[in-house]
């Protein structure tokens, strides 16, 4: 949810000051003029978002967690917009976790933009305030004669200006103003926003520099891999440790008993993992004695699991009375099924995957006389020190928690196991320790997108019109409760436009952790939805386009508006008729096993509508020519090149997901190693042309890591219909026999 | 064990296993950490450096088995001034960034040998160094842009020649 003027004002209240001044410029910022002296201070204030040196030089602090979502660009860019500054002026710095900062560090659900868009704007037009009013008293002159340009206050009819290096000083010892009294630049008058910035980090990045978790160092620091067992909630009885222990390399090696336990439904960060611990004096030397290490494991309930059993026993509850009927009911399916002119039933799969972000997980500690200090590329750093103070019962105060960049993030880095076990080993070997997981150890010990499956019936009335729409949805979880992110989606459309509707569930019990990957649950729903429409359409003659168009047209209950944060058809319908136009929907004349596919998908505040023009050859080879995207996240761009970018970015994922990856359990463990077992594309296998466009609507700005990814899935499978006449029911796609080429 | 290695010019010697891989040589033992562990299996390519200007991934091929000299992301240019550096900050490559290392080191091979590589080169030369953000566009354009090709711009879409992405805030100085 964006935040709200109202929400924003109470949260600022709880310094007990003066509202959102109270909160973002008490501790401002403002450095004293010469600067050096004031400078332990204002680091001493880790909530302040602005600091302007004498010499005008403008620090401005990123709050969030980056792994590539941009937010150190965005958030800085909103605030100096509205600071009246030039860009090449700002310093961004990067802020450790600090409870002040509100709204909080997370970088999860594409928030970013929607929660900072207002907030931060605000933070930058209250300091430009304070530094017009400092100028104003300065001069003797009221302060709507003033106005600001890079950096400078100006009096026009005295033609006397001052930079705000110069007014800084004076503008710390103000009252600052009263939010309600801010009053935010015209769109039109935008200098920041809407212009494409470069990356804050990119010159570290293309020279090498030190700048990710995986490379922090500290002095006298020691190394950590550790070992958990393949079966989620197994533990280790025994090891050779003293044999370890002899190794070269190597300072310690003892197990972990852990918290975390065995469920049939487990929590996404559900306590410390059992596991032993191997620490040397370099990472190379713990991890090569991994092949010397001989654990006895006490796999535990979760061995007995397999996909085969899984896939066994959705099919049986298919064919059995819905374990959950109370999730949604419009009219009457079952009646309204039968007197269908013509029904359609399909069942879909979609299967279990991890995120693998390029960077393995990590992190590096410090447990040092009672207080530890972390460095971390968490994604919601808050809940890292949630779990040390639990597991190393230290307050609070005692956690310090450095925000680094991440390489990737994608979901994985919401949850912070590593981060626990890190902080242990620190604390029981007494050093500092930087923990890295293999890519082997991430791909067994990941918090999985859930696989599931549905079982639909639909039906048409004579006229073609969707007149029911049934789900049986099973996946796992038990009795009221869904494994993390294995929920369905009871509002996805078609649900509010289709008179007669259903949605049922069965749950299997699961003993493995689940959780959100990039666009959860709608990275695998939209696949199922969209395909299944597209047989509907096809079996009620009609154009796929126009098919989608009818529904639109006719939800059950009028929008009250085109606002808010719900599914709207007038924006959904935008965004299809863009890309319809765009990619010159059914006017297009194509080769022989090439065709286009169409869909749409609303998550995470986005609407957002793909068509894919794809090649299948008579041996399943699959080249996609070409995507193009219309996406609807509302009225401005904040920062265009990286907004592309990251749409290009969530549909070549989508096409990994779709193609390849699949994370399957036998005897309780995964079976995929590495990324040879669950690939990600390539560049010869990713289109060569990904055409993005922005749908400008009058809404607030939200986030774009998220809605990108839904639709490419089903837009590539129904093109592969169009293009050869199979329809694909079941990803990844490799199990029917397709792959790139 | 005892090993001279040539790494960005200069000689370095460190005394380490002869299975220790090259990777954790230059990360762990010679600080040089923008060459990035992904894979640990030569799958992925965030590793990748030059072995006498040939592409090799460096978290497979064991300190013993280096029999030239090394360039590393620290050592293509001095000041990050390679041609594809300044092409990759012109069209703001990189998401997460982890993997861009691997990349550059990867197309300035392919440069070295093809100063005027078409797609299909680029293909056959980038192919075995994933992206997990997806950038390969933009990676493709940086490399045509850095190979004096301009005319291969825009391709991916968007009408025209894309828009150069502004110069980075704080003048590169916004170190943390």
């Amino acid at each position: 949810m964006p935040i709200t003027r109202r929400s924003f004002l109470h949260v600022s209240s709880m310094t007990g000051g003066g509202m959102l001044l109270g909160l973002y410029f008490k501790p401002l910022a403002v450095a004293q003029r010469g600067g050096q002296a004031a400078a332990p201070a204002a680091a001493a204030m880790p909530s302040n978002y602005i600091k302007i040196a004498a010499d005008g030089i403008v620090s401005i602090v990123a709050k969030n967690p980056e792994n590539g979502n941009g937010m150190r660009n965005v958030l800085p860019m909103l605030i100096a917009e509205e600071l009246d500054i030039d860009w090449k002026n700002v310093r961004i710095e990067h802020a450790d976790l600090d409870d002040k900062y509100t709204p909080g560090q997370t970088a999860g659900g594409s928030t970013g933009t929607p929660n900072n868009w207002t907030p931060m704007r605000q933070v930058g037009a209250a300091c430009r305030a304070m530094l017009i009013s400092a100028a104003a008293t300065t001069w003797g002159v009221s302060e709507s004669e003033c106005s600001t340009a890079s950096g400078r206050v100006m009096h026009a009819a005295s033609k006397r200006s001052l930079g705000y290096g110069e007014l800084a000083s004076k503008a710390a010892t103000l009252t600052p103003p009263d939010v309600k009294t801010l009053k935010l630049k015209d769109p039109k008058d935008y200098k920041i926003i809407g212009k494409s910035q470069r990356g804050t980090d990119v010159h570290e990045i293309v020279t090498g520099k030190p700048i990710f978790g995986i490379d922090m160092t500290l002095p006298g620091m020691l190394y950590a891999v550790y070992v958990k067992c393949p079966v989620f909630g197994g533990k280790a009885v025994s090891a050779n440790l003293d044999e370890i222990k002899k190794l070269p390399g190597i300072r310690d090696a003892f197990i972990v008993e852990g918290t975390a336990k065995p469920a049939n439904v487990v929590a996404s960060d559900p306590g410390l993992e059992p596991g032993v611990a191997i620490v040397a004096d370099k990472w190379w030397y713990a991890n090569n004695a991994r092949k010397k290490l001989d654990v006895k494991w006490d796999n535990g309930p979760g061995a007995t699991q397999s996909s085969e059993a899984f896939a066994k026993r959705a099919e049986e509850l298919s064919k059995q009375e819905p374990m959950r009927k109370d999730l949604r009911k419009d009219g009457d399916a079952e009646a309204a099924l039968k007197s269908a002119h013509k029904v359609l039933e399909a069942s879909y799969s979609w299967p279990f995957i991890a995120h693998a972000p390029l960077e393995p997980q990590g992190c590096t500690a410090w447990y040092k006389d009672g207080k530890i200090e972390i460095w971390t590329t968490s994604q919601i750093p808050a809940g890292g020190r949630n779990n040390v103070a639990k597991h190393l019962d230290l307050p609070n105060d005692k956690i310090t928690l450095h925000l680094v960049r991440g390489g990737g993030g994608f979901g994985r880095r919401l949850y912070n196991d590593y981060v626990t076990e890190a902080a242990w080993i620190s604390k029981t070997v007494n050093a500092p320790v930087k923990l890295l997981w293999t890519r082997e150890d991430d791909f067994a010990h990941d918090i999985y997108r859930p696989g599931g499956w549905e079982f639909l019936k639909a039906g048409l009335d004579d006229q073609g019109k969707l007149v029911a729409w049934k789900n049986h949805f099973i996946s796992y979880g038990e009795g009221e409760r869904f494994s993390p992110s294995a929920n369905p989606q009871v509002a996805e459309f078609p649900a509010g436009f289709v008179a007669n509707f259903a949605l049922h569930a069965s749950l299997i019990p699961l003993c493995l952790r689940t959780g959100a990957l990039r666009a959860p649950g709608s990275n695998a729903y939209a696949f199922v939805s969209q395909s299944f429409l597209d047989e509907l359409a096809h079996a009620a003659g009609k154009d796929p386009v126009q098919f989608r168009y009818e529904i639109l047209d006719s939800p059950l209950v009028k929008e009250a508006s085109a606002r808010g944060n719900v599914f709207n058809a007038t924006r959904m319908r935008g965004v299809l008729e863009l890309v319809a136009e765009k990619s010159g929907w059914g006017k297009r004349k194509l080769p022989a096993g090439t065709g286009m596919g169409v869909a749409f998908y609303f998550s995470h505040q986005g609407h957002f509508a793909e068509v894919a023009e794809v090649r299948v050859t008579p041996q399943n080879k699959v080249r996609v020519n070409k995507v193009w995207m219309a996406g609807d996240i509302g009225q401005q761009i904040i920062n265009p090149a990286a907004a592309d970018s990251m749409a290009h970015g969530g549909i070549i994922d989508g096409l990994a997901e779709l193609m390849a990856q699949e994370i399957t359990l036998k005897d309780g463990g995964v079976e995929q190693r590495n990324f040879n077992d669950h690939p990600m594309v390539s560049m010869t296998e990713a289109p060569p042309e990904i055409e993005v466009h922005w749908k400008i609507t009058d809404n607030s700005p939200t986030g774009l890591g998220e809605p990108a990814l839904p639709p490419v899935l089903p837009a590539v499978t129904n093109a592969i219909f169009a293009a050869t006449g199979k329809r694909i029911r079941q990803i990844p796609l490799s199990k029917s026999g397709f792959s790139w080429g | 064990m005892a090993y001279k290695l040539t790494i960005n010019g200069k000689v370095r010697t460190v005394d380490v296993p002869a299975d220790m891989p090259l990777l954790w040589v230059l990360r762990d033992e010679l600080d040089l950490k923008g060459t990035k562990f992904g894979c640990g299996a030569g799958i992925c390519g965030a590793c990748t450096v030059h072995l006498n200007g040939k592409p090799i991934r460096s978290c497979i091929t064991n300190v013993s088995a280096v029999n030239a000299p090394i360039t590393t992301i620290e050592g293509l240019s001095a000041e990050g001034k390679h041609p594809l550096q300044v092409a990759w900050q012109e069209l703001d490559v990189p998401q997460c960034g982890y993997c861009q290392a691997g990349q550059i080191m990867a197309a300035a091979a392919l440069l070295a040998k093809t100063p005027k590589p078409t797609d299909k080169d680029i293909d056959g030369a980038m192919a075995g160094n994933y992206c997990r953000c997806g950038t390969y566009l933009r990676i493709r354009q940086a490399i045509h842009q850095a190979a004096g090709q301009h005319e291969m711009e825009g391709r991916n879409g968007a009408p025209g020649k894309p828009t150069p992405v502004a110069a980075g805030n704080g003048n590169g100085r916004n170190q943390k």
